[in-house]
């Protein structure tokens, strides 16, 4: 059948409105629970503080001994980053190498044995809870261990990176090419013989890319863990917020903002490198 | 090392349940430094005899004794030293594309070095005169520093076998060598492959497509075809109606080449997703 006149209307249109109705429908016992209300900021009483505070950033604060201060408090989270990185290195590496399965003597032929497999499950387990308690919450005890400080935040670092770099270094070990490494166990080396020659060429570059890219990752979030009092430029941040020092606030924005564009580049310049 | 197969059954683990077996009860006895050659038509169970007698594949019926010691009876740290002992070359060679030759020869030596020798080697390859004496025997002496994913698919295959030089093993289980070399490389790497074994007085049992070179090189010749050996016969004593039968059905496998060897390059992984979560 030929259509001789042009439609009046296009029939998807209806369907499209209900979805939309229906979404709308759906989204308002979301926006009462999130008690979403954003015309408060409009509020006379809230917008003049937040001027005020506002107006404050400006000049940012570039007093040579705050700006000697804050140069101290970056290069300490650069190097809360690095240490909490390595010490969660000590934890990933050994459990991601008993984690994975490619390194199994009992699984050359056929199934892997009960025991074996118990250990691996385990291992695996250990891992998810390590990295699934949050770093926050990993500082917050540790604050209260150890006291206020760098060290909290090392500490909380090791842990939870250590359970994310575990799992996800097991993961880059099973996903990679075991035939070289199969090979080297069915004629008698060692685990960790094959694991070098067999397993670690295939993979070195992208296990050392995501170490990278977690260092940067490490730097972001050793900033938050600095206000529960974990040290570093987080803190120094929190104590100025809550003297309203708007300039001070300013500085440590930027500088907050030049680490972490700066992380950002050396980590994808270094994977660049390794790609 | 002396190889005994009793009535030996086994399947692959892979395989489907209604699949028959690889093996079907097949009787075999190598002596120590014995030089066989396995021969058959694809699908005969070539690759899974060296894998059974390489421990590498459990029987599901039968026996299997290496010098005597069943593999399969003896607890995980004995029979991991009895792997000790031998050497399997798989078809596709085992080597990771980012090492260099020095690296995935020595290799081979492994089960004889302790784990801070082998990790000093990363560092430096640590006999290097071994490594290339190895591989002149395949006429790879120039390529000892290449890296693997810089050679062709027969150099690879060579590297594989070079690695053989360098085991401490009595038994060398070579499958399918030959796959992707033209004739010359082909005969001279049969040829190294048998005169290493006997200098070592290992056992030598490789699997081959080429029937030519089974005969020409080994004493002893295995034909085999569904999981049984179908004559086990000195290399003089093979005629062509025994191997008329064991290729019937396959004619073109007895007189064509070689296939090529499978999947050369394997897949790159999928990148792991980066997330801070």
């Amino acid at each position: 059948m030929r259509i001789d006149t042009a439609p009046q209307r296009d029939p998807a249109w209806p369907g499209r409105v209900g979805w939309m109705l229906a979404l709308l429908v759906l989204m308002w016992p979301l926006l009462v629970a999130t008690e979403f209300r954003p015309w408060v900021l409009l509020d006379e009483r809230s917008l003049g503080p937040t001027l005020g505070f506002l107006a404050a950033f400006v000049p940012p604060k570039l007093a040579p001994e705050f700006l000697a201060l804050v140069g101290r408090e970056t290069w300490r989270t650069v190097a809360i980053a690095t240490a909490g990185i390595t010490l969660a290195l000590l934890i990933a590496v050994p459990m991601a190498l008993l984690a994975t399965r490619a390194l199994s003597i009992s699984a050359l032929a056929g199934r892997m044995a009960a025991l074996p497999f118990v250990l691996r499950q385990a291992t695996r387990w250990a891992l998810i809870v390590l990295r699934s308690v949050p770093e926050l919450v990993w500082a917050l005890i540790f604050v209260r261990v150890v006291g206020l400080g760098p060290t909290a935040g090392v500490l909380a670092i090791a842990l939870t990176y250590g359970g994310m770099l575990g799992k996800v270094y097991g993961e880059i070990l099973e996903s990679g090419e075991h035939h070289a490494a199969t090979t080297l166990l069915r004629n008698g080396s060692g685990r960790l013989q094959a694991f070098f020659y067999g397993l670690l060429p295939h993979s070195a570059a992208e296990l050392t890319s995501y170490t990278i890219y977690r260092w940067e990752c490490a730097i972001r979030s050793s900033v938050i863990l600095g206000f529960v009092g974990a040290g570093g430029l987080g803190q120094e941040l929190d104590n100025s917020m809550k003297m309203f020092a708007g300039g001070e606030v300013a500085t440590m924005l930027l500088v907050f903002i030049a680490l972490v564009a700066l992380a950002d580049r050396t980590s994808a310049w270094l994977r660049k490198a390794l790609a | 090392m002396r190889v005994e197969f009793d009535a030996l059954q086994a399947r692959h683990p892979a395989a489907r349940a209604e699949a028959p077996a690889a093996l079907r009860g097949l009787d075999l006895r190598i002596g120590p430094g014995e030089q066989v050659a396995v021969i058959g038509p694809s699908g005969a169970g070539k690759t899974s005899l060296l894998q059974a007698a390489a421990i590498a594949l459990r029987p599901s019926a039968g026996g299997l004794r290496l010098d005597g010691v069943d593999p399969w009876s003896v607890g995980s740290a004995q029979r991991q030293a009895l792997r000790r002992r031998l050497f399997l070359a798989p078809q596709v060679p085992p080597l990771p594309p980012r090492q260099r030759v020095v690296t995935a020869v020595l290799a081979g030596g492994l089960p004889a070095m302790g784990l801070l020798a082998s990790l000093r080697s990363l560092f430096y390859p640590g006999d290097i005169p071994a490594a290339h004496d190895a591989l002149q025997r395949f006429d790879l002496g120039d390529k000892l520093f290449e890296r693997v994913d810089r050679l062709s698919g027969g150099e690879r295959q060579r590297v594989g076998l070079a690695r053989a030089l360098l085991a401490p093993a009595t038994l060398w289980l070579i499958d399918e060598p030959l796959s992707s070399l033209d004739p010359v490389r082909t005969r001279q790497a049969i040829g190294a492959l048998v005169q290493g074994a006997r200098e070592r007085r290992a056992t030598l049992l490789a699997t081959l497509h080429h029937v030519e070179m089974a005969l020409a090189h080994f004493p002893r010749v295995i034909g085999l075809r569904d999981g049984v050996a179908a004559f086990d016969l000195p290399a003089a004593a093979v005629t062509r109606e025994h191997l008329a039968r064991l290729y019937a059905q396959h004619e073109d496998e007895l007189t064509g080449a070689a296939p090529e060897a499978i999947a050369e390059e394997p897949a790159l992984p999928p990148p792991v997703v980066m997330h801070c979560r």
